[in-house]
């Protein structure tokens, strides 16, 4: 799809487009870098937290006595340090805190400040938490039976006839879709349907939550810490603690790592509410298992598919039921799930149903286009085998039923200008698609799609006397986009690259800023910044304007130079923007550009990805052996960038499909809360991923942008479980698949007849 | 239209009509004709005009001719 047929102006970019290298690069390769951990105040205390070791248990008292008389420990904090907060808040204050119950293995109940970590350590051990241990549940569909523990007096599931009338731990169903499923089936030659589940896995970010908090006596607070969205984190944290917005100064740290587990808050209350008591600055850092076992991993689910299909390749009715714990607390992304498990397919009918469901674990955090890769294994999965049914092509059965503009999707709306085509088709057109393979190798496929959102975002840009550019953005740098910010920045002023510094200002420094998150940044950061040079630039001409003594009207800006409109505007020679900067001060002062919005027409985008996998038929080991992503972006920025979004997301894929996996005992409490138990993978297990950028503009953003950062964790679930699948000869309907999980396939197929 | 919790909130209705030239009329009118669809407003929807996803614009603007959907409200990582 071309420029002019998505309303898109056809424009040659100089910067944009090209891949300069990132401005954070040499601090980040040298140690340079400031993460959460490094940051440091003059009289810092170390803060530790004491978490429940039950996974139910209500708190009958908690006595600190002996901790707080122990040398060297400055202060103690539970549930009672914290302010009342409303209804929006009460999930993650009881959450960064317990109150009157322990709702799973991890759970802060208090926490300590003290001169050293062995002090503070020391201290855990001898506060005093009586606990009355309870039963627990931690398998979502156990959690949804009748006799099941119920973990909150105040869950009666909604949306549902009639209204229960007794507590229960579906926090609601919800029914999204159109047409009549049972007619569409009715027409269907071929119809298939399976259960799957998955495992809840974790973001695997290597930097672990860590924060430095400092409350004066004055009760102005200043924090440090590695968040996806520092003033989201200043406006809670200040509610949590009934502050003002106002007295709590938040700066962002370098993140090392996010993919939306870091957009709530955790710790950051509690350094908070420790250094206001103890009137000294405390830092908070979370150890490894502290990250698993009490941060966000996303959902668990249980799920069931049926799609129906002629034998000519069209689809004639959909249908999924999707079953996702969020933990302890309401807010699985279960509908987000429910919402675009068909979103890739023009369907007539169509009906998916969601149920939220809590139980005794962490509660869940977002984890990139949070609840799509699950409903997509689960759904690609079944047309995979539909193509295979009816002897088609994949990729030619999803290019019969593919979203086009104009198609009406699954979850309402109608689509304008998308790319799933285009990828579909590159992906058909890519070597690897008809690359020959060996003995118990496979071949899989699967599209994805996300929705991309924009959000609120301030940036001003100011320009130097010197011709240089401070441009201030506020959503943390999780993925380049200082880089790709500059590169917007210099490509509307017409000025080099390098004479752009981007920095991720504080809190205190600009209006509000959403989180970064919902692939939402090179979009409305970067429309921001483009707004932001603009404004400048208008100020630039009007400097010039004045200078020449014609109307700002008469000016126009190329190249990074004003210039006489035209022959009647009169002939002056043009004015570089740095020559205008340099006399800012004679012509009226600092020239800066701002830009407040609060930015809609993120464009949705699609992706197909292709993988070969190996499965060895005596240990049920599953090997990627090759990995090609095609994505629509829109408009690359900065390509290698975009190609890390692309290549991050299919390597976490394979991890989440293959081995990574929340293992619970008996007794409630997480089995593997370290990297040597829950294994990511790396470099070994994984080949080079290959990449393939589509560009269909998005026509709501000038440069025709569309996020990339969550798509890419879409397809990977379900195009991996494709190819082992057809590696192992048996359709494989459980995450991860683990060599056992695999080898149990191999050997009830083979038991079965199949295999 | 209305899509997910918000139809059967509605009493079952996937689609209703209202007047409205903007988002915020939209939301006011839908909460005053249907009560029960009040509490899911108030916590945040999204809304679509002619496939254009919205989060949080009450004064954008919706054509005669538009197609609106409200929608559950979207999240991210």
């Amino acid at each position: 799809m071309t420029n002019s047929e998505t309303g898109l102006k056809e424009r040659q970019f100089k910067i944009v487009g090209t891949r300069p290298l990132r401005p954070d690069g040499i601090d980040k390769v040298t140690g340079r870098a400031r993460f959460g951990a490094d940051m440091a105040a003059p009289g810092m205390l170390v803060g530790k937290i004491l978490r429940s070791p039950h996974a139910h248990a209500r708190i009958r008292s908690i006595d600190a006595t002996k901790a707080l008389v122990l040398p060297g420990v400055k202060a103690v904090v539970t549930h009672e340090d914290f302010a009342e907060v409303g209804a929006d808040l009460q999930d993650v204050l009881e959450n960064v805190m317990a109150q009157d119950k322990a709702l799973y293995d991890g759970h802060a109940v208090a926490a300590v400040a003290a001169i050293s970590a062995g002090v503070a350590r020391k201290a855990l051990r001898l506060i005093e938490v009586d606990y009355e241990i309870l039963p627990h549940v931690t398998d979502v569909e156990a959690a949804m039976a009748a006799e099941a523990p119920v973990l909150h007096d105040d869950i009666v599931t909604s949306g549902v006839e009639p209204a229960p009338k007794t507590p229960s731990n579906v926090v609601h169903r919800h029914e999204f879709g159109h047409g009549d499923v049972a007619e569409g089936l009715a027409q269907a030659d071929v119809v298939i349907e399976h259960d799957f589940k998955t495992a809840a896995t974790h973001q695997g970010y290597i930097e672990p939550h860590a924060c430095v908090g400092s409350v004066g006596p004055d009760g102005q607070g200043e924090l440090w810490c590695c968040t996806q969205g520092h003033f989201w984190v200043r406006n809670t944290c200040a509610a949590l603690l009934g502050m003002d917005v106002s007295h709590l100064r938040v700066t962002a740290s370098e993140i090392g790592g996010g993919f939306g587990g870091k957009t709530t808050v955790f710790i950051d209350p509690v350094a908070l509410a420790l250094s206001r008591k103890a009137g000294r600055p405390v830092k908070i850092v979370m150890s490894r298992e502290e990250v698993f076992r009490a941060s966000g991993p996303t959902s668990s689910t249980a799920m069931t598919v049926k799609i129906g299909v002629r034998r000519d390749g069209r689809i004639t009715a959909g249908e999924a039921v999707l079953k996702f714990q969020g933990g302890a607390f309401a807010g699985s992304p279960v509908d987000l799930g429910a919402m675009t498990a068909f979103a890739c397919y023009d369907l007539e009918h169509v009906k998916t149903v969601a149920y939220d469901v809590v139980t005794n674990r962490p509660k869940q955090a977002a984890y990139r286009a949070p609840g799509a890769p699950m409903a997509a294994f689960a759904v690609e999965s079944v047309i995979d085998e539909l193509a295979s049914k009816i002897g088609m092509d994949p990729i030619e059965l999803r290019l019969k039923n593919a979203v086009e503009n104009g198609s009406q999707s699954s979850y309402g709306p109608k689509f304008g200008p998308v790319g799933l085509v285009e990828t579909l088709v590159a992906a058909r057109e890519h070597e690897h698609y008809t690359a020959p393979l060996g003995a118990n190798q496979g071949r899989g496929i699967a599209s994805g799609f996300w929705f991309n959102f924009g959000g609120q975002t301030c940036v001003s840009l100011n320009i130097n006397a010197d011709g240089s550019v401070a441009l201030a953005v506020g959503t943390p740098d999780i993925g380049g986009s200082r880089a790709s910010m500059g590169q917007m920045a210099a490509e509307e002023l017409g000025i080099g690259y390098d004479k752009v510094r981007t920095i991720v200002a504080d809190t205190a420094s600009l209006g509000y800023n959403d989180i970064s998150e919902g692939s939402r940044v090179t979009f409305s950061t970067g429309l921001a910044t483009i707004q932001a040079a603009r404004d400048a630039i208008g100020k630039l001409c009007g400097r010039a304007a004045q200078t020449w003594g014609i109307s700002p009207d008469a000016v126009v800006w190329e190249d990074g130079y004003a210039r006489p409109a035209g022959a009647n505007a009169g002939e002056f020679p043009p004015l570089s923007l740095a020559e205008i900067a340099e006399t800012a001060a004679k012509t009226g002062g600092p020239i800066a550009g701002h830009c407040e919005v609060n930015a809609a027409g993120a464009g949705v985008s699609f992706a197909t990805h292709l993988v070969d996998a190996e499965v060895d038929p005596e240990t049920g080991r599953a090997k990627i052996l090759r990995y090609t992503v095609v994505q629509d972006a829109g408009k690359a920025i900065h390509p290698s960038y975009v190609e890390g979004q692309y290549q991050g997301g299919a390597v976490q894929g394979v991890g989440w499909a293959l081995n990574e996996e929340y293992i619970y005992g008996e007794d409630g409490r997480l089995q593997n809360p370290s990297f040597l138990d829950y294994r990511i993978p790396v470099a070994s297990d994984l080949p080079m991923i290959d990449t393939v950028i589509v560009e269909v503009p998005n026509p709501g953003h000038p440069y025709g942008v569309r996020g990339v950062g969550e798509t890419s964790i879409v397809p990977p679930l379900a195009a991996i479980a494709n190819a082992v699948s057809a590696a192992a000869g048996v359709r494989l309907t459980e995450l991860p698949m683990s060599p056992p999980r695999v080898l149990r396939g191999i050997d009830e197929a083979a038991a079965n007849g199949k295999a | 239209m209305l899509g997910g919790p918000l139809r059967s909130a509605a009493g079952g209705a996937a689609q209703v009509d209202v007047e409205a030239v903007n988002i915020r009329e939209l939301l006011t009118g839908l909460g005053d004709a249907h009560p029960k669809l009040k509490p899911i407003i108030d916590k945040g929807v999204a809304v679509s005009i002619d496939g254009q996803i919205y989060r949080d614009a009450w004064f954008q603007p919706i054509s005669p001719d538009s197609e609106v959907h409200v929608l559950m409200p979207l999240a991210g990582g």
